[in-house]
């Protein structure tokens, strides 16, 4: 019989505790398989986050170091300077990495650190129960935008990928998704590219991922799903923002 | 022994170097500029050293935190306003139990107060500085030469106890400059580093966080933390005494207000006052037991610091009501003379010697 779907072997036997139809559950998935195909749990270093990502080290199998909120750039950096063989990748929410971790992304990306950034953009604070992210969508109702997400007020969303990309430092971004099986293949992909461009130290890598987090957006899992197609996509455009081949 | 004539910050990063420091991340802030601007120079030359003029003290501490977390001797140092940005992240590295140095060479604050050496972080160091039930291993030298010699002891308390220690400087003991000898400093010891994160090749993975849902694991996390403190505060007192055996009065001051002391003492004693001195060198853990033998004859102690009153409140509680605790102190910046001491610790001694008759 052939096995054609089997659990990841730096995937531990452990449940998740992510929400139903959470996306952090796919990108864990796919961060598990391209670390076995591409044979890196000797030499791979994660980094979690603050924010619902930060249970990380209960599901895999590698070398998994908590950070503080936002920081998880700085640590990084700090791993990668003494272990420069390594790989080193730092896994973040959108308030993680686009409000109180700016700094330490931005310069982590500026100074060209040869590490890789998983970017999950769900557009809310899943972990501190919905409040506005910086990549809330305008209109968008969280618990701290009642009436929806003013521009006025509030600010535009931040689209992380297009900021990096004018930084020097920055080798290959990529902005993919996790909604549709079609789009979970294309994301795999940019993970292992990310960490390709880290093996041959081209400079800093991140993959900024939506993902749909239904309870937070208070839609049905299916319905999340679409939402990113009908109404994140057109704010945050999927593809290749930039590869220094 | 040969000597070189340098500044206190180069002194600490010279030394850092030879105590196997291997990494440095630091941010410019008056009056530690020297250190950072010596490390730069001086990394690149150290197999495997890294540099980092960091984007904020919160970026330099979380950097310490990685290159600790990979297993290197890391450094970073910083004054007053970039020791409050630290504060996270020397909260997190107490939790994660990993080693660091870090050093703060005080000036005058609150806020953005001034370049000016002071003594007013004080309690910020020895009650932990961040949020959480942490203490940090506090060295509080006086002289150039005593800074380099607080660094390579920083870095093998730090291996040896898994925990951030912190150097207590201040703007004057980083800037003058001073004959310093590095002879001695010699990296020996070798500490296992079982904790650290490399990759997990041939063994289990590793995982290194401070997050405990389960609140009996957070509390047995604290008790053990307590423990490791306990030991700290058996062990590693340390401090030094000056005229104290016939002495009527005792100056309690740690740093440049100790060496600013003795030079008090020295003229006090000219004049037949029996004024000696107990120097904190450790300002946590906290030299208690020397202070609370000494008030089994002595009544008068004489808390001298250049804040309005922070070392007084460990002489306090070291004395439990024993004695008559003398103060003074100088805020903001000023650096006050030996004369001036002279005059104040005078006035007090003689009055106290009224009481007495
Ligand atoms: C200094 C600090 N401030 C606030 C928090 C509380 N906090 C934890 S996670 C989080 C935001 C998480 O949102 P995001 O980064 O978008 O990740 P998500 O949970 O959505 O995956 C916040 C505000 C914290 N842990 N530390």
């Amino acid at each position: 019989m052939k096995t054609v779907y089997t659990r990841p072997k730096i995937l531990k036997e452990a449940h998740f505790h992510y929400c139903p139809g959470c996306g952090h559950s796919i990108v864990n998935r796919l961060i598990a398989e391209v670390v076995e195909e591409m044979d890196l749990r000797d030499k791979i270093i994660c980094v979690a986050p603050a924010g619902c990502g930060m249970l990380l080290y209960n599901y895999f199998d590698i070398d998994t170091l908590e950070s503080a909120h936002g920081r998880g750039a700085a640590v990084a950096t700090g791993i990668k300077r003494v272990l420069p063989d390594n790989v080193v990748f730092s896994y973040q929410g959108d308030g993680d990495l686009a409000a109180i971790g700016t700094a330490e992304g931005f310069h982590a990306a500026n100074r060209g650190e040869p590490i890789t950034v998983i970017f999950v953009n769900n557009g809310v604070y899943g972990m501190t129960g919905g409040q506005m992210a910086p990549t809330t969508m305008l209109k968008q109702v969280t618990t701290t935008t009642p009436s929806g997400r003013n521009h006025i007020h509030a600010g535009h969303p931040v689209k992380v990928c297009e900021v990096f990309a004018v930084l020097d430092g920055t080798s290959y971004l990529e902005r993919v998704a996790v909604n549709k099986p079609s789009a979970v293949i294309k994301a795999k992909k940019a993970i292992a590219k990310a960490f390709q461009h880290q093996i041959k130290k081209t400079g800093f890598s991140l993959v900024e991922i939506l993902s749909p987090c239904p309870t937070n957006w208070k839609m049905g899992t299916i319905q999340a799903c679409k939402w990113i197609d009908e109404v994140m996509v057109k704010e945050f455009p999927l593809g290749v923002i930039k590869e220094v081949k | 022994m040969k000597k070189q004539l340098m500044s206190g910050n180069a002194a600490l990063g010279e030394a850092a170097v030879l105590s196997g420091c291997t990494c440095y991340f630091g941010y410019p802030i008056t009056p530690q500029n020297e250190l950072t601007e010596y490390m730069a120079k001086r990394m690149p030359e150290v197999p495997g050293g890294t540099f980092i003029q960091s984007e904020s003290e919160i970026a330099a501490i979380n950097m310490v935190l990685g290159a600790s977390v990979a297993g290197a001797r890391a450094m970073t140092s910083s004054s007053s306003p970039g020791m409050s940005l630290k504060q996270e992240g020397i909260s997190y590295l107490a939790a994660d139990e990993l080693p660091a140095v870090i050093i703060n060479m005080v000036r005058g604050g609150p806020g953005m107060g001034n370049i000016s050496p002071a003594q007013s972080d004080y309690l910020q160091a020895t009650r932990g500085g961040g949020h959480g039930d942490y203490r940090t291993i506090v060295l509080a030298p006086s002289s150039v030469q005593e800074l380099a010699d607080a660094v390579p002891v920083a870095f093998d308390l730090a291996d040896s106890y898994r925990n951030p220690v912190i150097i207590l400087g201040d703007g004057m003991l980083g800037q003058m400059m001073e004959p310093v000898s590095f002879d001695h400093i010699r990296q020996e010891k070798v500490y296992p580093k079982d904790y650290i994160l490399t990759g997990a090749k041939g063994r289990p993975a590793r995982k290194i966080h401070s997050l405990l849902f389960d609140t009996k694991l957070e509390e047995e996390h604290n008790w053990k933390l307590f423990r490791k403190y306990k030991g700290m505060e058996q062990n590693e007192v340390r401090f030094e005494t000056f005229l104290v055996d016939d002495a009527e009065m005792v100056v309690i001051a740690y740093g440049t207000s100790a060496r600013i002391a003795k030079g008090a003492i020295r003229r006090l004693r000219q004049e037949n006052l029996k004024v000696g001195l107990i120097r904190p060198i450790t300002l946590w853990p906290f030299p208690t037991n020397i202070i609370r033998e000494t008030a089994t004859r002595v009544k008068d102690f004489f808390v001298f610091e250049m804040s309005t009153g922070q070392l007084i409140e460990d002489v306090r509680l070291a004395l439990e009501g024993r004695g008559h605790i003398h103060f003074y102190g100088r805020p903001g910046g000023v650096i006050p003379t030996p004369v001036e001491l002279f005059r104040i610790v005078s006035r007090h001694y003689y009055q106290s010697q009224q009481v007495k008759k």
